[in-house]
């Protein structure tokens, strides 16, 4: 199992409008140089090409795998279609459980990290910054290492090759109640409650029409990186699933076990097609996702 | 509720207004447990879950490694501390740490080296900075399991993108996976490939924090932007640098899907076990086989160790070697 977790730092305000050009004196030090931009462009080749290429060979015959140089071919959909008849690695079944998996993941930990988070950031209760401090503390816990006890948990509970076994453990995050709690403090005032208190407002009410509204913003970044981070997950879902109840993960791995050198395009359409979802995400909430990186939401 | 803006709630003795004063009394009262309990309600659910899904499972573990505990022979016996004491001689185990350990030092220090320097860049001011920074962190929401595929490829031993390289510019290909030190390379080059970028974008964060006066007096004093990045860049961030050194080893000493992906989904590691990390091993023991959720349970609680120790030497090496804040 693993948690998302996070930089012990106080900022998690809305992103940096950008710089003006030119008002500090020193501003042409700041300036990218060509050979800057030469640079990061060469990183972002080296990034996207494994992926491009991933793409290109998803698109090609079998026999024409290792040609050089990397040009696309016209097979994709074949690839895909001889892919998806592949019955051991049941692979649309396990898209379809990754996405109800990630999603339940994603609604859960947005709803407990802003409930958590508000009750940190703006009710006073005894004991609440020991309690925040366990939380971040939970942050550094490496969960991975329980996985025997759990997985013995999930026998106990009958649980094994059922999808509750993916999504429970996985329900709350520490990662989210610490970004939470330091949007609240930057993002709503003391003087809202109070003015919603002195209205009637019961703390629930306070929560659900005040908080919650004002929260969107770094909801939206937690609900993205939680979503990716579940539909990416491999270890638990790979020790305690089974193959007739997969997840897009597992069914991967079980097309490279069953396709390795004998039908490396199908698997790479495997590969494209459990990547495309995320990628469509990343490159229409882009900005959003590198902001909740920057604040500092950290590998598993 | 009280009509008058700014008033408190009015004390319990204070004499009520005529109306309704009984239902008054009962929502007060609720008030004040509403004020000082249900923020216990609302941090209870993380507690609970997990303390039941995520820190008992780890602690029981120490429990389970105190048991002769398998699957398949149905034994179920306390055993002391027998299981940690065959641990001490289980070569494939001490293999595994030694794979596990070069993986970690093969990946990390240079992946962390380069991030600073890929996040140096992007701190400038400069045109399609959103693209820039998406182009570096893309790797990161490619899952594990597709970065292993992808890259098993790429570092094949015939006919892989890598050898055709060498190939076309007079070089012997390389066994990939037979040779164990470029088994590790190639593994620790899938984990850079997905992570620099990331650190990079937190590395970036914390550098925007610095305000920018320190460097314009800085460079009026003739530092060259070379010294400025060692002298004032690095030394601020580096709370951050230290808190991705202890990251970056919780989760090297618990990789598992980039070299099972590598060994084509075996968890064997490579013929002789040249690849094998503690992860595999452990899974290999533990749910495979005979089901050894005893043994198992002592490898855990043993890497479990080894990650606090080597968290805090690479602390201690970092913190030496980064000289902090001056002010």
């Amino acid at each position: 199992m693993t948690t998302t977790q996070t930089l012990p730092r106080s900022v998690a305000a809305p992103p940096v409008p950008p710089r003006r050009r030119g008002r500090l004196p020193g501003a042409q030090l700041w300036q990218a140089s060509p050979l800057t931009y030469l640079a990061l462009i060469l990183g972002g080749v080296l990034s996207v090409f494994p992926i491009i290429w991933s793409f290109i060979i998803a698109s090609r015959d079998n026999s024409a795998v290792y040609e050089m140089p990397p040009t696309p071919g016209d097979q994709l959909f074949t690839n895909i279609d001889r892919m998806l008849a592949n019955e051991d690695a049941a692979f649309v079944y396990g898209l379809v459980n990754s996405a109800v998996v990630s999603t339940v993941v994603t609604i859960s930990v947005i709803f407990f990290s802003s409930l958590a988070g508000f009750a940190f950031a703006k009710l006073k209760f005894r004991g609440s910054n020991a309690l925040l401090l366990i939380i971040i503390m939970t942050m550094m816990v490496p969960t991975q290492l329980g996985v025997i006890p759990l997985y013995l948990m999930m026998v106990e509970l009958g649980w094994t090759g059922t999808l509750q076994a993916v999504i429970v453990p996985f329900l709350v995050q520490g990662f989210g109640v610490f970004m939470m709690r330091q949007y609240a403090m930057s993002a709503i005032s003391d003087e809202l409650i109070e003015a919603a208190r002195l209205d009637g407002c019961s703390t629930w009410r306070i929560y659900w029409n005040v908080v919650l509204p004002a929260l969107r913003p770094a909801a939206a970044v937690l609900g993205l990186l939680t979503f990716m981070q579940t539909w990416n997950e491999f270890l638990w879902p790979f020790i305690v699933l089974t193959p007739d109840t997969p997840t897009v993960q597992y069914s991967l791995k079980i097309l490279s076990s069953g396709l390795y050198q004998t039908d490396y395009v199908a698997l790479f359409a495997g590969t494209a097609l459990a990547t495309l979802p995320l990628l469509i995400v990343f490159i229409i909430f882009g900005r959003q996702i590198i902001g909740g990186i920057m604040e500092g939401a950290v590998k598993s | 509720m009280s009509s008058t803006v700014g008033a408190v709630p009015p004390p319990p003795a204070a004499s009520p207004p005529s109306s309704a004063p009984l239902h008054r009394r009962r929502s007060y009262r609720l008030g004040r447990w509403d004020l000082k309990y249900s923020p216990y309600l609302y941090v209870a659910p993380f507690f609970v879950l997990f303390g039941v899904f995520g820190l008992f499972p780890v602690l029981y573990t120490v429990y389970v490694s105190l048991f002769d505990y398998e699957l398949l022979s149905g034994t179920k016996e306390f055993a002391g501390l027998e299981n940690y004491r065959v641990l001490m001689q289980d070569a494939q185990f001490w293999n595994a740490a030694y794979n596990t350990l070069g993986i970690f030092v093969l990946s990390t220090v240079p992946q962390l080296i380069v991030a600073l320097m890929l996040a140096n860049l992007l701190n400038r001011q400069m045109k399609a900075r959103t693209l820039l920074r998406m182009g570096v962190v893309i790797p990161n929401i490619t899952s594990v399991a597709a970065v292993g595929i992808i890259f098993a490829l790429i570092f094949a031993d015939r006919y892989g993108l890598i050898n055709w390289l060498l190939g076309t510019v007079g070089f012997d290909p390389i066994a990939w996976r037979d040779n164990r030190f470029a088994s590790w390379f190639a593994i620790a080059f899938m984990v850079d490939w997905r992570w620099t970028g990331y650190n990079a974008l937190i590395y970036l964060g914390a550098m925007q924090a610095i305000p920018k006066d320190l460097y314009e007096s800085a460079s009026l004093d003739g530092a060259s932007t070379w010294r400025q990045f060692w002298t004032i860049t690095v030394p601020l961030i580096r709370p951050t640098i230290l808190f991705t050194v202890i990251i970056s080893t919780i989760g090297g000493f618990q990789i598992f899907t980039e070299p099972l992906m590598y060994g084509n989904g075996l968890v064997r590691g490579g013929v002789d076990h040249q690849f094998q990390t503690l992860a595999m091993y452990i899974y290999e023991k533990t749910f495979t086989g005979n089901s050894e959720y005893g043994y198992g349970s002592a490898m855990s609680w043993l890497l479990f160790m080894m990650i606090i120790i080597f968290a805090l030497i690479n602390f201690v090496l970092v913190r030496r070697s980064v000289k902090g804040d001056k002010k």
